[in-house]
């Protein structure tokens, strides 16, 4: 488990995040290393989603520090944070239901040079046919799971070196959330694009993650590669049992 | 193929036919009827032959165009289905709507001059000030329109410019030209000001913030009497010139110069034509930056702003270029309005103006450009026409006035279009971005379970 800090590609050490005076995050310490896939699993209202607004800077982190890349951004503006190469797909997806999926995509490609737009967009199309098809229709038209495919396309266009996911998986259909951790291991596989995935579908996230963490009331409470957490029995017994599909 | 060219030749008909109607509805009042002054008040005359002409000209027109002009030619490719081949259609309708728009309000002083001799500088100034609000509608339209900041000030800067303008001409003598790039500049530096603050808010809070800025301004105007003149306001604002040749009989004069007879139509046509190339320049300004990252991020910012802020998108710095822009405009709008009235005073700018300029940009369909000219013409002509209702004492006595319900018959049409219309005269959206190929696609998507005619 020891690695260079060259290697880290995202590290947040003892964080610590209020709403007001209620704490969400209690001092918490993650890793993502360059080329993996790292996810945060955890039951509702645990904190995850704060892990993942607090790296993006809203809100700011009361304590500890979130390094990206070697740079503190602990501080930092949200689009600036979102300027150094960290694209998110939004918890419940947030696209722009009246923009058409092109233009949707058009946005995510605001901070690249135009000239890249033709090629990324084929590139994209390729991973995700549906949205070729779809191109010209209402971001709002679409079904769930392809506005989804569509979010994290979105933030795809914008070249990310890691990208951050929030509960891709909620509310699809199995089958759905099959294809989308496909490409999401596709993507890594062959691009080498870091991913930090935060999920309540435990089983789907392990498999598909090279490491885990798992969060409670704010904490991390267990880590460890992907295998091991799908064997540890309290895993097994919070976030499987009963809700494995 | 002869069941097609039945069906095409049927469809042009019944659209021809539409067209006829709609003229005669609109044609009712304007050529139908007729007012004129006889003793003892005002005498209503019919001219329904003038009627009938019209209505069969369009008819026929209509007509040739929809079998030789509108349709492909034979052999060409078509659009698949029924509802593809009618959004090709439409779209194409709408790009000839907006041309022959364009063309008739190019030539309008001279179709007015050549069609009512009479009343032609009414009909004018009643043009100017259309277009006035043609071209402060496509103003806010970029705040209340694209990025979805509703701002019920934004007289505040019709205001700035006009002041601008009257004060420059007051103290420093300068001239309309001079003055508008900077009563526009002034504005938008105002709009940075107030949006600053502002911006933070959203929503609600937002609009009545806006709306104490408009107040504001006004009530400053009016006390601050040492320098605005106070409710007195600013008079002797100087015309503007035609490349140094002012509108006044005698040598020097622009008809003097071009050896034409003098007549004071002459001024009134061409502040039309300063208005209109203002408006023109406002609407390529908006649609362009529609276009461009920047536009598309002002529609982004008004579908999510949270999605904005994850795709790194300053949001404080796009909302403040939409309010400076729209300001901007705002601020030529209302340089013009004063080289136009020649004197200015607070009473000129009352929320009123706000409303009346919201009203434009709701009706027509938020954001929708086109969907701005029809409403404005709805609304202002509509109620330039309403003031002239004098032949309503023929049915409700002569002690019947219509001004006083004039105010009632706008508000309950403003209410019957919302309830017809709830998104507006023109709701579509045209997309900002579009590959080619990929539009009929669209297009043929959109359309689920219509039959294949052709």
């Amino acid at each position: 488990m020891t690695t260079g800090s060259e290697d880290l590609l995202l590290s947040v050490r003892g964080v610590e995040t209020y709403y007001g005076k209620i704490v969400a995050l209690r001092g918490v310490d993650l890793d993502v290393r360059r080329g993996e896939i790292v996810t945060l699993i955890g039951a509702n209202g645990a904190g995850k989603s704060t892990l993942m607004m607090t790296i993006c800077g809203d809100p700011r982190a009361r304590a500890g520090t979130i390094t990206y890349d070697g740079r503190d951004i602990t501080g930092m503006p949200t689009h600036e944070i979102m300027r150094l190469g960290i694209a998110q797909s939004p918890e419940g997806r947030r696209i722009f239901p009246r923009m058409t999926v092109l233009e949707n995509l058009k946005m995510g490609a605001q901070l690249v040079a135009p000239e890249h737009f033709e090629g990324d967009l084929k590139r994209i199309y390729d991973l995700f046919p549906r949205l070729k098809e779809r191109a010209a229709q209402r971001g709002g038209t679409l079904s769930g799971g392809e506005q989804q495919m569509l979010a994290i396309a979105r933030a795809l266009m914008s070249r990310p070196k890691l990208l951050l996911l929030d509960e891709p998986s909620l509310g699809l259909a199995p089958l759905i959330v099959k294809q989308i951790f496909e490409v999401i291991r596709e993507l890594n596989r062959t691009e080498g694009l870091t991913v930090f995935l935060v999920e309540q579908n435990a089983f789907h996230a392990l498999k598909l993650a090279h490491r885990g963490y798992v969060m409670v009331n704010g904490n991390i409470t267990m880590s460890g590669t992907g295998a091991e957490l799908l064997k540890r029995e309290e895993v097994r017994a919070a976030y499987l049992e009963g809700g494995r599909h | 193929m002869t069941n097609t060219a039945d069906t095409r030749i049927a469809d042009s008909i019944r659209d021809a036919f539409i067209a006829a109607l709609l003229v005669a509805v609109l044609g009712f009042f304007f050529l139908a009827l007729r007012t004129d002054i006889a003793p003892g008040g005002l005498a209503l005359s019919t001219r329904w032959g003038l009627w009938f002409t019209a209505i069969a000209i369009v008819f026929a027109v209509r007509l040739l165009l929809n079998l030789f002009v509108y349709r492909a030619p034979a052999g060409a490719p078509k659009p698949e289905s029924g509802i593809g081949k009618m959004a090709h259609r439409l779209s194409g309708y709408s790009t000839v709507f907006g041309y022959v728009m364009f063309a008739l309000a190019a030539a309008l002083p001279f179709i007015v001059m050549a069609l009512f001799p009479v009343q032609q500088r009414q009909y004018i100034d009643l043009a100017i000030l259309i277009m006035t609000y043609i071209m402060l509608g496509w103003g806010l339209n970029v705040v209340v329109g694209f990025a979805g900041l509703l701002d019920l000030g934004y007289v505040a800067f019709y205001a700035l410019g006009a002041y601008s303008f009257g004060l420059l001409a007051f103290y420093f003598d300068i001239g309309f030209w001079v003055a508008l790039p900077l009563a526009g500049l002034l504005a938008a530096m105002w709009g940075i000001v107030l949006g600053f603050p502002v911006l933070r808010l959203r929503g609600d809070y937002f609009a009545i913030v806006t709306l104490a800025f408009g107040e504001i301004i006004r009530v400053v105007l009016i006390n601050w009497s040492d320098f605005t003149g106070g409710p007195r306001g600013v008079s002797g604002i100087p015309k503007p010139t035609f490349f140094g040749l002012d509108f006044t009989r005698g040598e020097g004069g622009f008809a003097d110069f071009f050896g034409l007879e003098f007549s004071t139509i002459h001024r009134f046509v061409y502040l039309y034509y300063i208005i209109f190339i203002l408006a023109i320049i406002t609407y390529f300004v908006t649609a362009r930056l529609r276009q461009l990252p920047v536009g598309r991020a002002w529609e982004a910012l008004r579908e999510d702003d949270i999605a904005c802020r994850s795709l790194g998108i300053n949001i404080r710095n796009t909302k403040l270029t939409a309010f400076a822009i729209s300001a901007m405009f705002g601020g030529f709008a209302g340089s013009f309005f004063a080289t136009r009235q020649g004197y200015i005073s607070p009473e000129s700018f009352t929320f009123i103006e706000s409303a009346i300029i919201l009203a434009i940009v709701v009706l027509g369909g938020l954001g929708s450009q086109i969907g701005i000219v029809i409403a404005s013409i709805v609304m202002i002509g509509g109620m330039e026409m309403l003031r002239n209702l004098g032949f309503l004492t023929q049915i409700f006595g002569p002690d019947f006035d219509p001004v006083q319900y004039r105010m009632l018959i706008f508000g309950l049409a403003m209410v019957l279009i919302m309830v017809w219309k709830p998104r507006g005269l023109v709701s579509t959206r045209e997309p900002s971005a579009v590959l080619k190929e990929k539009k009929k696609i669209g297009a043929d998507l959109i359309g689920q379970g219509e039959g294949h005619k052709a």
